[in-house]
């Protein structure tokens, strides 16, 4: 698996366009991913956060250039994008219910060595629930199963899609503390609400609004600026959001 | 009593021939939620060329038999995965050009097995104790019963292995539930399709060997009957559950049985009622997965 070049964004975007059902929802959004650390998609609820997420893998209808360390994979099916090295966590979770956790890690296990060791040490709970089905676990522990089928293999990039939706606050911070270990060995992506984890997590947004990238910085510059922060995201502050 | 065992075990019988042909049926639907129309013609194929190879080979024996449903699942399996490579693939998530395509496929083959073999049903010998009866509790049991009952076990116990036991399986009952979500672990899940026709034609294919034991002869519209029962058992059953659709072929089979015995010959209006239950009652069937 060979790494971008010094500076060359992980994942670059130009001129997206996403459709669900012959709707355009994602509308010529460009913007870049850097090769290390964590960059947030931000908007509001509705403004094309996920299916921007979803045209990027393939998942939706897309069209436009999506490059990945300079590679283009706007053509490739989704699975083929996966293999590439960029894991996927979806909103809601998405786990298999009917499958144990173990069947659901085993499941996602693309490499000859999958990194089971640093799985168990970031979710402990799951070894102790291994055999048991996915769906009978709490939100929180989906979650946690959701992150290790992206950890499990080794990747060049993580697309983390709304991580802490509807999780209690303890909880936020296991998931927040196992993003910041996994940012450790790949760039994320991450489309996040709650502004707390936002400005814990990332060095970089992204915001859209209506479908478009209305703002790109740092995430410190755009937090601090409460005007931009009611007029992007339409909270007032950090502890509203979250 | 005599009456009741004899019924059970018949309709046990017929509850498995249903469950060869649902079984396939059940998981196309399931991972692919594609209504299969084409399935009763994979049967009837597999069970003409079946009947073909091994009454040349050793007529009205076991060797032949067996011949029969070797060919019958290799033909089945055949001619399921063509079909799902060369036709089904270009339209998935297409509903309606899906039921089309496969309702076609069932008419024009009805018309092309006619057209090969005849209108008229042929008959088939079978080797001798098939034809015989066993006695169970005062009840004499056509023995080809058992052979059915017994092969059905072994396939739904062979299917429940394979995706118990296998990464296949394993991907496929994941698929099942999200296929999607497959895909974005990076899982070529369209292998898993083809790989599913070609278990569920290779079911149906020996369900049409068996079938004409059962019968007792081979008709181009084999197939078309079986599959009607095989739908009603798998929206009974819970679409893309095989435990249900295995569950559901035995109380179809056995309420016809009865009701056919019982109620003057209303079996098949039994089952179009308990249908309709089911549907008004609990609309995913008895083990389906809730929309």
């Amino acid at each position: 698996m060979s790494g971008p070049v010094a500076d060359e964004p992980i994942l670059s975007v130009r001129n997206l366009y996403g459709r669900i059902a012959g709707q355009q929802v994602v509308e010529d959004v460009s913007f870049d991913v850097p090769a290390t650390g964590v960059t947030a998609l931000l908007g509001r609820n509705g403004v094309g956060k996920t299916s921007t997420i979803k045209s990027i893998l393939g998942l939706i209808d897309r069209s436009g250039e999506v490059r990945l360390a300079g590679e283009r994979i706007d053509r490739a099916p989704t699975h083929r994008i996966v293999q590439r090295g960029v894991a996927y966590v979806p909103e809601d979770r998405e786990v298999f219910g009917s499958l144990t956790v173990a069947e659901n890690l085993r499941l996602a296990e693309r490499d000859r060595s999958p990194r089971r060791e640093l799985v168990a040490s970031l979710f402990p709970d799951l070894e102790a629930r291994r055999e048991q089905r996915a769906g009978t676990l709490s939100g929180g522990q989906q979650q946690m199963v959701s992150l290790a089928r992206a950890l499990v293999n080794e990747n060049r990039l993580l697309l983390v899609d709304e991580p802490t939706k509807g999780l209690a606050p303890r909880i936020v911070d296991e998931v927040a503390d196992a993003l910041a270990e996994a940012a450790r060995t790949a760039p994320i992506l991450l489309v996040e609400q709650n502004l707390l984890v936002v400005r814990r997590l990332a060095e970089r947004v992204v915001v859209l609004s209506s479908g478009r990238v209305v703002f790109t910085g740092s995430a410190e510059e755009l937090l601090d600026d409460h005007d931009r922060v009611q007029r992007f995201l339409g909270v007032h502050d950090e502890r509203e959001a979250a | 009593m005599d009456t009741l065992v004899l019924l059970l075990i018949t309709g046990l019988g017929l509850g498995a021939l249903y469950f060869l042909v649902a079984s396939g049926l059940s998981l196309i639907y399931g991972l692919m939620g594609v209504l299969n129309f084409a399935h009763g013609a994979f049967l009837t194929i597999a069970a003409f060329l079946g009947w073909e190879a091994g009454r040349r080979i050793s007529d009205g024996t076991w060797t032949g038999l067996a011949i029969s449903a070797l060919v019958g699942i290799l033909v089945g399996a055949t001619v399921a995965v063509l079909t799902e490579v060369l036709i089904i693939r270009r339209l998935y998530e297409r509903h309606i050009e899906q039921a089309l395509v496969t309702v076609g496929i069932s008419l024009a083959a009805v018309a092309l097995f006619e057209g090969i073999w005849g209108t008229d049903p042929i008959y088939t010998d079978r080797p001798a104790w098939l034809t015989q009866t066993t006695e169970i509790l005062g009840a004499r049991i056509p023995n080809d019963r058992f052979l059915l009952i017994a092969c059905a076990v072994l396939v739904l116990g062979g299917i429940v292995l394979f995706l118990r036991r296998t990464r296949y399986g394993l991907i496929i009952r994941a698929g099942v539930e999200n296929r999607h979500m497959v895909t974005a672990l990076g899982i070529d899940v369209r292998r898993s399709f083809t790989l599913v026709f070609a278990i569920g034609g290779a079911a149906a294919g020996l369900g049409g060997v068996l079938a004409s034991v059962y019968y007792g002869y081979v008709s181009a519209h084999l197939g078309s009957v079986l599959l009607i029962f095989a739908f009603i058992v798998t929206v009974i059953g819970g679409l893309g559950s095989l435990t249900g659709a295995a569950i559901a072929s035995v109380l179809v089979a056995v309420l016809q049985q009865f009701a056919n015995f019982y109620l003057g010959g209303t079996g098949d209006l039994v089952v179009v009622v308990l249908l309709a239950a089911v549907l008004l009652i609990r609309p995913r069937g008895l083990m389906g997965k809730a929309a």
